[in-house]
Protein backbone atom coordinates (compact mmCIF):
# COMPACT_ATOMS: atom_id res chain seq x y z
CA UNK A 1 0.00 0.00 0.00
CA UNK A 2 2.44 2.79 -1.40
CA UNK A 3 0.16 5.90 -1.22
CA UNK A 4 2.64 7.84 -4.15
CA UNK A 5 2.17 5.68 -6.49
CA UNK A 6 -1.68 3.98 -5.71
CA UNK A 7 -2.23 2.87 -9.62
CA UNK A 8 -2.74 -0.37 -8.19
CA UNK A 9 -5.26 0.77 -6.12
CA UNK A 10 -7.30 1.80 -9.32
CA UNK A 11 -7.17 4.94 -8.60
CA UNK A 12 -4.41 7.59 -9.48
CA UNK A 13 -4.56 10.29 -6.79
CA UNK A 14 -2.00 12.69 -7.96
CA UNK A 15 -5.22 12.95 -10.75
CA UNK A 16 -7.81 12.79 -8.16
CA UNK A 17 -6.34 16.00 -5.85
CA UNK A 18 -5.67 17.98 -8.92
CA UNK A 19 -9.36 17.20 -10.32
CA UNK A 20 -11.13 18.19 -7.19
CA UNK A 21 -8.62 21.28 -6.68
CA UNK A 22 -9.32 22.15 -10.46
CA UNK A 23 -13.33 22.01 -9.25
CA UNK A 24 -12.74 23.55 -6.06
CA UNK A 25 -11.05 26.37 -8.12
CA UNK A 26 -14.13 26.69 -10.14
CA UNK A 27 -16.27 27.36 -7.83
CA UNK A 28 -14.29 30.08 -5.91
CA UNK A 29 -13.65 31.91 -9.35
CA UNK A 30 -17.24 31.33 -9.83
CA UNK A 31 -18.04 33.27 -6.87
CA UNK A 32 -15.73 35.81 -7.30
CA UNK A 33 -16.86 36.58 -10.80
CA UNK A 34 -20.76 36.44 -9.27
CA UNK A 35 -19.50 39.13 -6.75
CA UNK A 36 -17.82 41.47 -8.78
CA UNK A 37 -20.92 41.68 -11.49
CA UNK A 38 -23.44 41.88 -8.42
CA UNK A 39 -21.75 44.58 -6.71
CA UNK A 40 -18.92 46.18 -8.66
CA UNK A 41 -15.76 47.26 -6.90
CA UNK A 42 -18.04 46.83 -3.66
CA UNK A 43 -17.63 43.31 -3.53
CA UNK A 44 -14.28 43.85 -1.57
CA UNK A 45 -16.13 45.01 1.65
CA UNK A 46 -16.37 41.00 1.96
CA UNK A 47 -13.09 41.13 3.51
CA UNK A 48 -13.76 44.06 5.64
CA UNK A 49 -16.49 42.44 8.72
CA UNK A 50 -17.64 45.14 11.04
CA UNK A 51 -15.20 45.75 13.58
CA UNK A 52 -13.01 49.20 14.80
CA UNK A 53 -10.58 49.95 12.81
CA UNK A 54 -7.47 48.63 14.76
CA UNK A 55 -9.05 45.65 14.66
CA UNK A 56 -9.53 45.78 10.73
CA UNK A 57 -5.21 45.93 10.94
CA UNK A 58 -5.32 42.05 11.94
CA UNK A 59 -9.10 40.84 10.53
CA UNK A 60 -8.38 41.87 6.84
CA UNK A 61 -5.72 39.96 6.24
CA UNK A 62 -7.43 36.78 8.02
CA UNK A 63 -10.31 37.39 5.99
CA UNK A 64 -8.35 37.25 2.50
CA UNK A 65 -6.54 34.28 3.55
CA UNK A 66 -9.63 32.36 4.50
CA UNK A 67 -10.95 33.44 1.18
CA UNK A 68 -8.43 31.90 -0.54
CA UNK A 69 -7.61 29.07 1.09
CA UNK A 70 -11.38 28.14 0.50
CA UNK A 71 -10.46 25.94 -2.58
CA UNK A 72 -7.85 24.11 -0.60
CA UNK A 73 -10.16 23.20 2.25
CA UNK A 74 -12.93 22.54 -0.49
CA UNK A 75 -11.38 20.18 -2.67
CA UNK A 76 -8.62 18.56 0.81
CA UNK A 77 -11.86 18.11 2.54
CA UNK A 78 -13.64 15.50 -0.52
CA UNK A 79 -9.89 13.98 -1.14
CA UNK A 80 -9.40 13.34 2.36
CA UNK A 81 -12.35 11.73 3.09
CA UNK A 82 -12.09 9.55 -0.41
CA UNK A 83 -8.39 8.23 0.57
CA UNK A 84 -9.72 7.34 4.29
CA UNK A 85 -11.80 5.22 2.47
CA UNK A 86 -9.74 3.79 -0.17
CA UNK A 87 -6.81 3.13 2.78
CA UNK A 88 -9.51 1.31 5.27
CA UNK A 89 -10.31 -1.03 2.39
CA UNK A 90 -6.78 -1.49 1.39
CA UNK A 91 -6.14 -2.54 4.86
CA UNK A 92 -8.91 -5.26 5.10
CA UNK A 93 -8.00 -6.16 1.59
CA UNK A 94 -4.68 -7.17 3.03
CA UNK A 95 -6.42 -8.86 5.82
CA UNK A 96 -8.19 -11.37 3.24
CA UNK A 97 -5.23 -11.99 1.70
CA UNK A 98 -3.17 -12.79 4.76
CA UNK A 99 -5.74 -14.99 6.26
CA UNK A 100 -6.58 -16.66 3.15
CA UNK A 101 -2.66 -17.49 2.53
CA UNK A 102 -2.45 -18.66 6.59
CA UNK A 103 -4.32 -21.86 5.54
CA UNK A 104 -6.13 -24.50 7.95
CA UNK A 105 -8.85 -22.90 9.47
CA UNK A 106 -7.32 -19.57 9.48
CA UNK A 107 -8.30 -19.66 5.44
CA UNK A 108 -12.15 -19.97 6.23
CA UNK A 109 -12.20 -17.07 9.07
CA UNK A 110 -11.05 -14.96 6.22
CA UNK A 111 -14.58 -14.24 5.41
CA UNK A 112 -14.82 -12.39 8.30
CA UNK A 113 -12.74 -9.23 7.12
CA UNK A 114 -14.28 -10.01 3.51
CA UNK A 115 -17.58 -9.06 4.99
CA UNK A 116 -16.44 -6.39 6.99
CA UNK A 117 -15.02 -4.75 3.24
CA UNK A 118 -18.63 -5.19 2.19
CA UNK A 119 -19.80 -2.77 5.27
CA UNK A 120 -17.04 -0.14 4.87
CA UNK A 121 -17.98 0.19 1.04
CA UNK A 122 -21.76 0.94 2.27
CA UNK A 123 -20.10 3.58 4.55
CA UNK A 124 -18.18 4.84 2.30
CA UNK A 125 -20.92 5.18 0.09
CA UNK A 126 -22.86 7.14 2.80
CA UNK A 127 -19.43 9.44 3.09
CA UNK A 128 -19.87 10.02 -1.00
CA UNK A 129 -23.29 11.10 -0.56
CA UNK A 130 -22.40 13.29 2.16
CA UNK A 131 -19.35 14.68 1.38
CA UNK A 132 -20.65 15.94 -2.32
CA UNK A 133 -23.45 17.38 -0.37
CA UNK A 134 -21.43 19.37 1.56
CA UNK A 135 -19.54 20.72 -1.47
CA UNK A 136 -22.99 21.63 -2.72
CA UNK A 137 -23.91 23.40 0.61
CA UNK A 138 -20.55 25.00 0.98
CA UNK A 139 -20.19 26.41 -2.74
CA UNK A 140 -24.24 27.55 -2.13
CA UNK A 141 -22.89 29.39 1.45
CA UNK A 142 -19.97 31.09 -0.55
CA UNK A 143 -22.11 32.44 -3.47
CA UNK A 144 -24.74 33.50 -0.92
CA UNK A 145 -22.09 35.44 0.88
CA UNK A 146 -20.83 37.42 -2.08
CA UNK A 147 -24.34 38.13 -2.97
CA UNK A 148 -25.47 39.47 -0.06
CA UNK A 149 -22.39 40.63 1.59
CA UNK A 150 -22.92 41.39 5.11
CA UNK A 151 -26.74 42.31 5.04
CA UNK A 152 -28.25 39.22 6.05
CA UNK A 153 -29.17 39.63 9.41
CA UNK B 1 17.36 4.51 9.55
CA UNK B 2 16.74 7.29 11.64
CA UNK B 3 14.54 9.36 8.64
CA UNK B 4 12.36 6.65 8.40
CA UNK B 5 12.30 6.30 12.23
CA UNK B 6 11.24 9.68 12.71
CA UNK B 7 8.92 9.49 9.56
CA UNK B 8 7.22 6.85 11.11
CA UNK B 9 6.90 8.86 14.70
CA UNK B 10 5.79 12.40 12.90
CA UNK B 11 2.82 10.46 10.67
CA UNK B 12 2.06 8.51 13.99
CA UNK B 13 2.10 12.47 15.98
CA UNK B 14 0.00 13.52 13.07
CA UNK B 15 -3.18 11.53 13.38
CA UNK B 16 -3.15 12.93 17.19
CA UNK B 17 -5.57 15.53 14.64
CA UNK B 18 -8.29 12.55 15.42
CA UNK B 19 -8.49 13.26 18.55
CA UNK B 20 -9.85 16.68 18.06
CA UNK B 21 -12.00 15.49 15.10
CA UNK B 22 -13.67 12.53 17.47
CA UNK B 23 -14.50 15.06 20.29
CA UNK B 24 -15.90 17.63 17.56
CA UNK B 25 -18.28 14.93 16.01
CA UNK B 26 -19.52 13.62 19.46
CA UNK B 27 -20.04 17.12 20.11
CA UNK B 28 -22.05 17.77 17.46
CA UNK B 29 -24.37 14.68 18.06
CA UNK B 30 -24.70 14.88 21.55
CA UNK B 31 -25.54 18.46 21.38
CA UNK B 32 -27.92 17.61 18.63
CA UNK B 33 -29.61 14.61 20.63
CA UNK B 34 -30.48 16.82 23.65
CA UNK B 35 -31.81 20.04 21.72
CA UNK B 36 -34.05 17.31 20.16
CA UNK B 37 -35.38 16.08 22.82
CA UNK B 38 -35.72 19.21 24.58
CA UNK B 39 -37.62 20.32 21.43
CA UNK B 40 -38.53 17.30 18.86
CA UNK B 41 -40.81 19.49 17.09
CA UNK B 42 -37.27 21.49 15.61
CA UNK B 43 -35.35 18.52 15.52
CA UNK B 44 -36.56 17.57 11.75
CA UNK B 45 -35.41 20.84 10.34
CA UNK B 46 -31.91 21.31 11.73
CA UNK B 47 -31.21 17.82 9.86
CA UNK B 48 -28.94 19.81 7.13
CA UNK B 49 -26.98 21.69 9.92
CA UNK B 50 -26.27 18.58 12.10
CA UNK B 51 -25.37 16.73 8.61
CA UNK B 52 -23.02 19.89 7.56
CA UNK B 53 -21.21 20.61 10.93
CA UNK B 54 -20.74 16.50 11.11
CA UNK B 55 -18.69 16.49 7.94
CA UNK B 56 -16.92 19.56 8.45
CA UNK B 57 -15.69 18.37 11.64
CA UNK B 58 -14.91 15.15 10.35
CA UNK B 59 -13.25 16.73 7.44
CA UNK B 60 -10.88 18.28 10.18
CA UNK B 61 -9.21 15.47 11.43
CA UNK B 62 -9.05 14.18 7.75
CA UNK B 63 -6.87 16.61 7.40
CA UNK B 64 -4.26 15.61 9.66
CA UNK B 65 -4.59 11.86 8.25
CA UNK B 66 -3.48 13.61 4.88
CA UNK B 67 -0.65 15.35 7.02
CA UNK B 68 0.62 11.80 8.19
CA UNK B 69 0.27 10.30 4.61
CA UNK B 70 2.51 13.25 2.89
CA UNK B 71 4.88 13.03 5.76
CA UNK B 72 5.07 8.82 5.32
CA UNK B 73 4.84 8.97 1.34
CA UNK B 74 5.35 12.54 -0.10
CA UNK B 75 9.01 13.71 1.52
Amino acid sequence: MDGGKADDAGVNIRALIFALLALACLVIGMVIVVGFMKHGIGFLKLFVPHAPWYLLILLIPIEVISFLTRPISLSVRLFANMLAGHTMLAVFGGFVVALGSAGGILSVLSIAPMLLIVAIMLLELLVAFLQAYVFAILTCIYLNEALHLHDHH
Amino acid sequence: MEIAAAKMIGAGLACIALVGAGIGIGNVFGSYLSGALRNPGAAATQTTNLLLGFALCEATGLFGLVIALLILFAF
